[in-house]
């Protein structure tokens, strides 16, 4: 990557010693062919690791038998989507479907309603305990589930909320509240403070600035939020194994779990139903990525 | 009513010569201030409710000698009344120094830190190399972003469950192995490798996020300075040692703190991959589970014992990390 100045140009060319060949000038950025085939090499390396456990899980799928995975040069002969039917006809597939879409909507709208203001909040307010405040919001992100999970549970069994979706979208507000508190602080911080100054002076309240001129701008910010406590619900897998008890009320985390331990031997279903979970999540991803970005930066850049 | 913008901190009290009473001051803190308590107020009753109300109901637990046999339970239709009693510290005493310490404790602690130490040194270089390279002029460099930032699409339950696949006995990983005449290690088995196989799983799914934070970083940092840098003859080496090294530091410091505390907290993946067959491969926080959860009868007051003092050493490792940060005039950046 480096890029000939004048000074070591004009230090080969002594007296005497026939002139250096004229090179290229590069302009800042670019690479040496040498440098950018490098970069390329490592690149598609990184890339391949990244792809390959990915694709081989969907490759595994697609095998009919259980061992299959052990020697997977015979499924390329018997490719069959059979796994595929079975899983959506014979499993609780759908049931696993309704109960991770309703926790993560659920902890979504919870989590992003009331994150929203406290957000807002802590961006443009600078109330006495406002250090402290934030504070706490960051040292509950860090949170160890253990340390929860028990008087959690302990606090749940005695309200009856155990095995209920609504006791677990409550546990995950735990986690998502705060952090999407932060995200939407670092995203409201991005806008510019002359905006509510403009609005304050036309008479809004501090209220009605934030709801009629900031939250519309914020959208992207609030769909970030929303977006990373979905994810967030959907993923985990910690309190859904414990507080879930009735195998229709699983979550996909869960669901997939009990496969290998009931069915130990069926690999090739559990694979099918991975696959069918990992599709629309990783599509879905991929439609808000570039946002996603953004906002888990914004705080981080601005520095 | 003030302006709801106050962004001159820190000079309201200094200029009144009289200090006005203590009611009057509140009574002005609360005019000044009120619609922003009125804002933070949802997060703060949530944080209340199920957090901190947990969270003490949780210390009184390590107090006692709570464990699923004698916690207040309903069997049936009869219920049956908790008769745990008071202990004190005596959790605490049997963790950090019971006879059995070491193995319980000790171990699983410094399995942890150094699990933390290297997954995130490796989610850091490895994230960052990969930023420097996707952050130049490169054909192409859409495509691999895309493809590299996988790993963080998919749940990490879905490719935990996937590298199963390849670690198992017969995998196609040892079948690589053995077709190079390498040796082919028992990924889920040996202690050794099982940690091993732990660390590259977690460093699979973490470097996205890392990578594609401190592309951002990157991105951030005001290209004039490597222009400057460059007429002034500074070598490739040099513009990476003082303009993005010290460029990347607000978002650098913010992500290795966030990826020590996810790190240090990773359930899923040990979890996922070995259930509850490797002992020595835990770390605390799924010891800390299986205490509470995967054995019988349950020990609710460790479990709990040992949540408090993840916590404990996760807070004073912030406290000290932002400490050194501002000594070094960095700020935390979130």
């Amino acid at each position: 990557m480096s890029t000939t100045t004048v000074e070591t140009s004009a230090a080969t060319t002594g007296p005497g010693t026939p002139a250096a060949p004229p090179r290229r000038t590069r302009r800042r950025g670019e690479n040496t062919p040498l440098g950018s085939l490098v970069s390329h090499g490592v690149l598609t390396v990184a890339s391949l690791i990244a792809l390959f456990p990915i694709a081989w899980l969907v490759f595994l799928s697609l095998g009919p038998d259980k061992d299959d995975y052990l020697h997977p040069g015979g499924i390329w002969r018997k490719m069959t989507f059979a796994n595929y039917s079975f899983v959506l006809q014979h499993t609780e597939f759908f049931d696993w479907l309704k109960s991770s879409l309703i926790v993560s909507l659920g902890t979504t709208v919870i989590g992003v309603l009331i994150a929203a203001t406290t957000g807002y909040a802590v961006s443009r307010m600078r109330f006495p305990g406002y250090r402290k405040f934030m504070w706490v919001l960051l040292v509950t992100q860090m949170f160890p589930v253990a340390v929860l999970m028990v008087p959690m549970y302990q606090i749940l069994s005695d309200l009856q909320l155990v095995d209920s979706y609504l006791g677990l979208v409550l546990v995950y507000c735990t986690t998502a509240v705060p952090y999407c508190a932060w995200l939407l602080k670092g995203y409201f911080d991005t806008i510019p403070f002359e905006i509510d100054e403009a609005g304050r002076v036309d008479g809004l309240s501090p209220f009605g600035t934030f709801a009629r001129l900031i939250l519309p701008l914020a959208r992207p910010g609030l769909a970030v939020a929303a977006f990373y406590s979905f994810l967030t619900a959907f993923g985990e897998v910690a309190f859904a194994s414990t507080f879930m008890l009735s195998d229709t009320k699983y979550t996909f985390a869960v669901g997939l779990q009990t496969f290998v331990s009931e069915h130990d031997a069926q690999r090739n279903l559990m694979a099918a139903t991975a696959v069918l979970i990992a599709i629309p999540v990783s599509a879905f991803f991929y439609l808000v990525q570039k946002n996603l970005v953004t906002g888990l930066t914004a705080g981080g850049t601005k520095g | 009513m003030t302006v709801a913008i106050d962004r001159a901190t820190g000079k309201r009290h200094g200029d009144r010569a009289p200090r006005p009473g203590l009611g009057h001051r509140l009574r002005r803190g609360y005019q000044k201030h009120w619609y922003a308590y009125a804002m933070i107020t949802p997060v703060a009753v949530v944080l209340g409710v199920l957090v901190l109300y947990p969270l003490l109901y949780g210390l009184y637990l390590t107090l006692t000698d709570a464990n699923s046999l004698n916690t207040a339970r309903t069997i049936g239709v009869n219920h049956i009344d908790a008769t745990y009693k008071f202990i004190g510290l005596d959790n605490y005493k049997d963790i950090l120094f019971g006879a059995t310490a070491y193995d319980r404790f000790w171990s699983h602690f410094i399995w942890t830190i150094a699990w933390t130490a290297i997954c995130v040194a490796l989610h850091y270089t490895i994230g960052l190399g990969l930023a420097l390279l996707l952050n130049q002029k490169l054909r192409g460099r859409t495509v691999y972003r895309l493809v590299l930032i996988l790993p963080w699409a998919v749940p990490t339950f879905v490719t935990v469950f996937g590298w199963r696949f390849m670690l198992a006995d017969g995998g196609v990983l040892n079948s690589v192995l053995h077709a190079l005449h390498l040796p082919s290690p028992n990924w889920l088995e040996d202690t050794f490798w099982q940690r091993f196989a732990a660390i590259m799983v977690n460093t699979w799914c973490g470097v996205p996020f890392m990578m594609v934070s401190l592309l951002g970083g990157l991105q951030s940092i005001d290209a004039s300075l490597y222009e400057a840098a460059e007429m002034d003859g500074a070598t490739a080496w040099q513009r990476f040692r003082h303009v993005t090294v010290p460029g990347l530091r607000p978002v650098g410091s913010t992500v290795v703190l966030l990826g020590i505390i996810w790190t240090f907290n990773q359930f899923a993946v040990i979890f996922l991959l070995f259930g509850n067959t490797a002992p020595d491969a835990q770390i605390l926080v799924t010891w800390a589970y299986y205490l509470g959860f995967g054995q019988q009868p349950r020990d609710f007051a460790q479990s709990a014992a040992y949540g408090i003092l993840l916590l404990a050493i996760l807070i004073v490792f912030t406290s000290f990390y932002r400490r050194w940060l501002n000594r070094n005039d960095q700020q935390l950046a979130i």
